[in-house]
C-alpha cells in the first residue's frame, strides 16, 4: 500500500445557511478510503453522511452549503483547491457513483445500451479520448459482463422497465464502472432490494473490490450490510465521526456510547432484543453542543463532555471519540 | 436538505415565514399583489377618491368635451365631457363585481364536481368528466354572445353566460389532483377509520386542493375581466350609462387616433388589472409549486 | 386456545390487467392464492415476505380496502363481507408504512386523531378529552394537538398515526411495515410502544414486514409468503430455530446480521440465484421451483399440500414429511395418487 490512501478526507467542516440561519452540519470529518478496500460510512438519517458524500463528489449545492474547512485529497491532490473544470474531469471518471434507487435512476425512454453509451461518449470527450460508437458499445458489453449480467448484448437492447430491480441495480453499478474509475461511491446500495437479491449485489461489490482493486466507499444506514460486506467502518453521528475501525473490530467491540446504543437498537435474529431505543433526538445543527455532539443523549455524559473529545484508541486501528470510553466499554 | 428535514420537533423557521420569505423575494408575486391591491382599493373607495364622482351618471358637460389629459382631468374627458379617470375607477367596480360573482359560482361548483368525479371514479367520473369535455369545447365568449343575444344584453346575463361554462376548468383541475390524492394513504386511513364520504371529500381532500384553487382563481380573475370587457365592447354586456371599461373603449374608439386617450387609457386600465391578477397567480404558483395549473 | 379473533380462509386476490384503447382485460395477476391462517385474541401474527409476496394485498383485504376474489375473512366469527361483518369493520384498524403520507398534510395532528371520533358523532368536549388521552398514550406532548405533520419527525408522525388508529378502539391492528421508513433507533422506540400498547390494551396484531429479525422479536407466530402463497406457518421458535421450507431457510440465511452469534444460528444455505419472478406469470406447480436448489420434476407440476411438521408448524414442500423438519431425498417422494 502506498503512503497515502486513494481518497483521504481531512477535517472536513461544512455549514449550511438557510433563511439567515447557519447550521454547522459537518464538523472535522476525516476518513480514508484506500484502494482494494471496502469502506462503510454508517449512520442514521440526518447524521451528515449524504453531505459528506456530496462534498466528495463535488455535487454539494453551494449555497446553501459552504465548505468552511478541511481537505478532500484524491490521489494526492486536494480536490477543494483544483479548479471546477479539473474536478469535473475527475468526477464521473476517476471517481464515480452508484445511485441508490434502481427504479428512478434510469431514464425509462432509452435503452440501457443507449444510456450507457451516452455516458461514455461524454466521458471520452472530457478526457479527450477518441472512440467510435462501435468501440463504446464494446465497452458497454464488457462492463455489463463484469457485473455478471448474462447476455450483455440483449440487456443493452432492453428498456429499464424490462429488467427486475436487481438487474437494474447491476446496470447502475455497470454504469459507474464504464469509465474505469478507481473510486466507487455507493449510496445505500441494495437497500431498495429484497434480501435475497441484496446478498447477490453485495457479493458483486465485494468481487469488484477484490478483483479490480477498486476503492469502494459505501454510505448506508444498514448495519447488517456493513458487517457482511465492509472491511473498515466509520460511524457518524450528528455530523461527526464518533468511531472508526476494522469491521471485525467494531462489531466485536463497539465502544462509543452512540455505537453501542445503535447496535442495541438493531433487532437480533436470535430474538434477544430489548427495544430501548435512544432517548432524545439529534441536536439542533444551528447551535450544536459545544463538545461531544452525543453528550445530551448520552447516559454517561459528564461535565468534561462539553469539550470536544479526542480520538482515543480502543484496539488495533480502532478508535472512538469519547472521554468516557472506559466506562462505556465496562 | 433532506438531511436537515429530519431535524427533530419543530423547525425553528415556520412555514409561514418561509412562504413569506419566498413570496417577498419573488418580483412577479410582489408586483402582482401590489397591482391587485391598488385596483381593489380604488374600486372600493371610488365614491370617495374619484375626482368627479358625479361624472358616473349620464350628465352632460359639453364645455369640457374631448379634453386631453391634464391636471384637472388625469385621463382626459369623453365625448360628453365626463372625467375618464373617474369612470375608470368606477369601471373597476363593475369588472371586479362581474369576476367575483362568476367565480363565486363557478369555483365551488367546479371544485365540488371535480372532487366527486376524482374520488368516486366509475359512473360519477364518466358523467361529470364527459359533460366537462363538452362544455370545454364551447368558447365562453361565443356562449356569452349567444346568451346575451337571445336574452336582453345586460350584466346579469353576461355573468350567467360566463359562469355557465367557467366551472369546467376547475372541475378538470380538481379532478386530476383528487385522482392522485385518492390513492394516498391518508385517504385510505380515513376510509378505514369510518369517516363519512362528506368528511373525506371536504375535510381530507379539499384542503389539499386549496392552493391549486387559489392560484387558478387568481389567474381566472384576469380572464373573466377580459371576457366581460370584450362583451361590453361588443355592446352585449354592461349598458350605459353605467361606467364600464369595455364600453368606454368602444365609445372612445370612434375618436381614434386624434383623441387616443378616450379609448387607450380605459384599455390600459383593463390591461393593468388583468396583468395584476396574472402576475399574482404566477407568483402564487411559484410559491406553492402547483404544476397542474395552466 | 380460545375462539379465534380473526380467521382467514382460502383467501385469494386476482387483479385484472387491462390494456389497449378500450381497457379490455389482457390477463390477470394472481397476487394472493389460497391463504389461510387464524389469530387468537392478544396474539401477534407476522406475515413475512419479499416484494410480490402479496403481504400488503392481504393486509388491505383484512382492513377492507380491497375486496377478496376468493375465500373469506371471519372476524369474531362473522364474515366481513356480510352486513354484520361490515359493522364490525371499525374494530380492525391499520398503521401504514409511511407516516409521511398516511397523515393528511393539511390537517393538524389533533384533527387527524379526531377523525374516527367525529365519525362516531361524539361531542366536541368529549373528543378533546379523548385526543389528549390518546396523545398521552403514545407518549406525545399534549401541544402536538395543534401541530402539523411537517413539524414532526418520522417517529413522532408514526406515533400520531398509531394514536389515530387507537381512537377507533380497535381490537385488531394491522401493522403494514410500520417502521421500515424509520431509523433503527426510532424503530426501537416505536416497537417498544407497540409491545406496551398490545399488553395494556389487549390488542391483537397482524404484523407485516420483510425484516425477519424484527419479526422474530415482535410476533409469536409467523407465516412466510412467496408469490402470494403461504409456504410455511409456525411459532417463531419453530420458524427461526427449525425452518423447514427451502425458501424460508434461504430467506433467513440471507438476512444481514450484526453479530457472530446470530450468524451462527442462520441455516446453512447458499445465496439464492435469480430474483422473485413477477406475479404476472406465476411459475406452474410450486412457484419457488425456479430458484429452489432442491427442486425436482414434481415441483414444476404440482403445488404441494400443507404438511404438519409439528403442532402449529406447517409447510408446503414435496420434500417434507409429517412430523419431520428435514428435507427427504427425492427418491422418497411419491407423486400423489401414485
Amino acid at each position: 500500500m502506498s503512503a497515502e490512501p486513494l481518497l483521504s478526507v481531512r477535517s472536513l467542516s461544512v455549514d449550511f445557511s438557510t433563511y439567515g440561519r447557519v447550521s454547522h452540519v459537518l464538523r472535522d470529518v476525516s476518513l480514508d478510503v484506500p484502494a482494494r478496500r471496502h469502506v462503510a460510512l454508517v449512520g442514521e438519517s440526518g447524521c451528515g453522511k449524504s453531505v459528506t458524500m456530496k462534498a466528495i463528489m463535488g455535487i454539494l449545492a453551494q449555497p446553501p452549503a459552504r465548505i468552511v474547512g478541511g481537505e478532500i485529497r484524491f490521489d494526492g491532490r486536494d480536490l477543494l483547491q483544483v479548479r471546477g473544470g479539473e474536478w469535473d474531469a475527475w468526477r464521473g471518471t476517476a471517481m464515480s457513483m452508484v445511485f441508490q434507487d434502481p427504479m428512478t435512476s434510469l431514464n425509462p425512454v432509452f435503452t440501457i445500451g443507449d444510456q450507457m453509451e451516452t455516458i461514455l461518449k461524454y466521458a471520452d470527450r472530457r478526457l479527450g479520448r477518441r472512440r467510435d460508437r462501435r468501440g463504446r458499445l464494446d465497452r458497454v458489453y464488457e462492463v455489463l459482463a463484469q457485473v455478471r449480467m448474462p447476455d450483455p448484448e440483449r440487456i443493452a437492447k432492453s428498456y429499464p422497465i424490462m429488467l427486475s430491480g436487481g438487474m437494474r441495480q447491476r446496470v447502475l453499478i455497470a454504469m459507474a464502472l464504464l469509465t474505469e474509475p478507481r473510486l466507487l461511491i455507493a449510496d445505500e446500495p441494495g437497500t431498495a432490494l429484497d434480501v435475497t437479491t441484496q446478498a447477490q449485489i453485495l457479493k458483486l461489490l465485494r468481487d469488484l473490490v477484490e478483483e479490480r482493486g477498486l476503492a469502494l466507499l459505501m454510505i448506508t444506514h444498514n448495519l447488517g450490510l456493513v458487517r457482511e460486506a465492509a472491511d473498515f467502518v466509520y460511524v457518524m453521528y450528528a455530523g461527526a465521526v464518533v468511531e472508526r475501525g476494522p469491521a471485525v473490530e467494531i462489531f466485536a467491540r463497539p465502544s462509543h456510547p452512540y455505537t453501542r446504543a445503535l447496535f442495541d437498537c438493531v433487532p437480533k435474529l436470535s430474538g434477544e432484543t430489548t427495544f430501548k431505543g435512544i432517548d432524545g433526538s439529534l441536536p439542533d445543527y444551528g447551535a450544536p453542543p459545544p463538545g461531544c455532539r452525543f453528550a445530551p443523549r448520552c447516559p454517561l455524559a459528564v461535565a468534561m463532555c462539553n469539550r470536544s473529545p479526542d480520538e482515543r484508541p480502543v484496539g488495533p486501528n480502532h478508535s472512538a471519540a469519547c472521554w468516557r470510553l472506559e466506562e462505556a466499554v465496562a | 436538505m433532506s438531511e436537515l428535514a429530519a431535524a427533530p420537533a419543530r423547525p425553528q423557521v415556520s412555514i409561514a415565514y418561509q412562504n413569506w420569505h419566498r413570496f417577498s423575494r419573488n418580483p412577479t408575486a410582489v408586483i402582482g399583489s401590489v397591482i391587485v391591491t391598488v385596483v381593489v382599493l380604488t374600486a372600493v373607495l371610488a365614491p370617495w377618491i374619484a375626482p368627479h364622482p358625479d361624472h358616473v351618471g349620464s350628465i352632460v358637460n359639453f364645455r369640457a368635451r374631448h379634453l386631453p389629459p391634464s391636471a384637472q382631468y388625469w385621463f382626459g374627458t369623453d365625448n360628453v365631457g365626463r372625467d375618464i379617470f373617474t369612470r375608470v375607477l368606477f369601471g373597476y367596480r363593475v369588472s371586479l363585481l362581474l369576476a367575483a360573482v362568476v367565480l363565486a359560482f363557478a369555483v365551488p361548483l367546479g371544485a365540488a364536481l371535480g372532487l366527486i368525479a376524482g374520488y368516486f371514479g366509475g359512473w360519477a367520473e364518466i358523467v361529470i368528466m364527459r359533460l366537462t369535455d363538452i362544455a370545454l369545447a364551447i368558447p365562453p365568449l361565443v356562449m356569452a354572445l349567444a346568451v346575451t343575444a337571445v336574452l336582453t344584453p345586460n350584466l346579469t346575463h353576461a355573468m350567467l353566460a360566463i359562469a355557465a361554462l367557467w366551472w369546467t376548468w376547475h372541475t378538470r383541475l380538481i379532478f386530476s389532483i383528487t385522482r392522485t390524492l385518492r390513492a394516498q394513504e391518508f385517504v385510505e386511513a380515513a376510509e378505514i377509520l369510518g369517516a363519512s364520504r362528506f368528511h373525506i371529500l371536504f375535510r381530507e381532500l379539499l384542503p389539499n386542493c386549496a392552493s391549486a384553487i387559489l392560484v387558478k382563481t387568481s389567474l381566472d380573475f384576469g380572464f373573466v375581466i377580459l371576457i366581460g370587457a370584450a362583451l361590453s365592447y361588443l355592446g352585449l354586456g354592461v349598458q350605459p350609462p353605467t361606467p364600464d371599461l369595455g364600453t368606454m373603449v368602444a365609445s372612445g374608439a370612434d375618436f381614434l387616433p386624434d383623441r387616443w386617450w378616450e379609448s387607450m387609457l380605459p384599455g390600459a386600465a383593463i390591461l393593468f388589472v388583468a396583468l395584476g391578477f396574472n402576475l399574482l397567480g404566477d407568483g402564487l404558483r411559484d410559491l406553492y409549486d402547483v404544476e397542474s395549473v395552466r | 386456545m380460545s375462539e379465534p379473533l380473526l380467521e382467514v380462509i382460502g383467501l385469494g386476490k386476482t387483479f385484472a390487467v387491462r390494456g389497449g384503447l378500450l381497457g379490455t382485460v389482457r390477463g390477470e395477476v394472481k397476487a394472493v392464492g389460497d391463504v389461510s391462517f387464524s389469530l387468537s385474541k392478544g396474539e401477534a401474527f407476522g406475515l413475512a415476505g419479499e416484494s410480490g409476496s402479496g403481504k400488503s394485498t392481504i393486509a388491505r383485504m383484512i382492513v377492507g380496502l380491497t375486496a377478496p376474489s376468493a375465500g373469506a375473512i371471519l372476524f369474531e366469527g362473522s364474515d366481513l363481507a356480510s352486513p354484520q361483518g361490515v359493522a364490525s369493520r371499525r374494530a380492525i384498524q391499520m398503521v401504514f408504512q409511511n407516516p409521511g403520507s398516511s397523515l393528511n398534510p393539511r390537517r393538524s395532528i389533533g384533527q387527524s386523531i379526531a377523525v374516527p371520533l367525529e365519525a362516531r358523532k361524539l361531542g366536541r368536549a368529549h373528543i378533546e378529552r379523548r385526543v389528549a388521552r390518546l396523545l398521552d398514550l403514545v407518549q406525545l406532548p399534549a401541544d402536538f394537538r395543534v401541530r402539523y405533520p411537517y413539524e414532526l419527525s418520522g417517529g413522532q408522525k408514526q406515533r400520531a398515526a398509531i394514536a389515530r388508529a387507537l381512537a377507533a378502539e380497535p381490537k385488531l391492528l394491522v401493522l403494514d411495515e410500520p417502521t421500515s421508513a424509520l431509523d433503527v433507533s426510532v424503530q426501537a422506540k416505536i416497537i417498544e410502544l407497540l409491545i406496551e400498547l398490545g399488553r395494556s390494551l389487549g390488542l391483537t396484531y397482524v404484523f407485516i414486514s420483510h425484516d425477519l429479525s424484527l419479526m422474530r422479536n415482535f410476533v409469536s407466530r409467523v407465516g412466510v409468503l412467496y408469490l402470494g402463497r403461504l409456504i410455511e406457518v409456525g411459532s417463531v421458535a419453530r420458524i427461526f430455530d427449525a425452518p423447514a421450507h427451502p425458501y424460508t431457510r434461504s430467506l433467513i440465511a440471507s438476512v444481514p446480521v450484526i453479530s457472530d452469534a446470530e450468524q451462527a444460528m442462520k441455516p446453512k444455505e447458499p445465496i439464492l440465484e435469480g430474483e422473485v419472478p413477477s406475479p404476472a406469470n406465476l411459475p406452474k406447480g410450486c412457484a419457488f421451483h425456479t430458484r429452489c436448489p432442491y427442486a425436482f420434476a414434481l415441483c414444476a407440476e404440482i403445488f404441494p399440500d400443507a404438511v404438519a411438521l409439528d403442532v402449529d408448524h406447517f409447510a408446503r414442500c414435496h420434500l417434507l414429511a409429517p412430523g419431520e423438519s428435514r428435507l427427504r431425498d427425492t427418491a422418497a417422494v411419491r407423486a400423489p395418487g401414485a
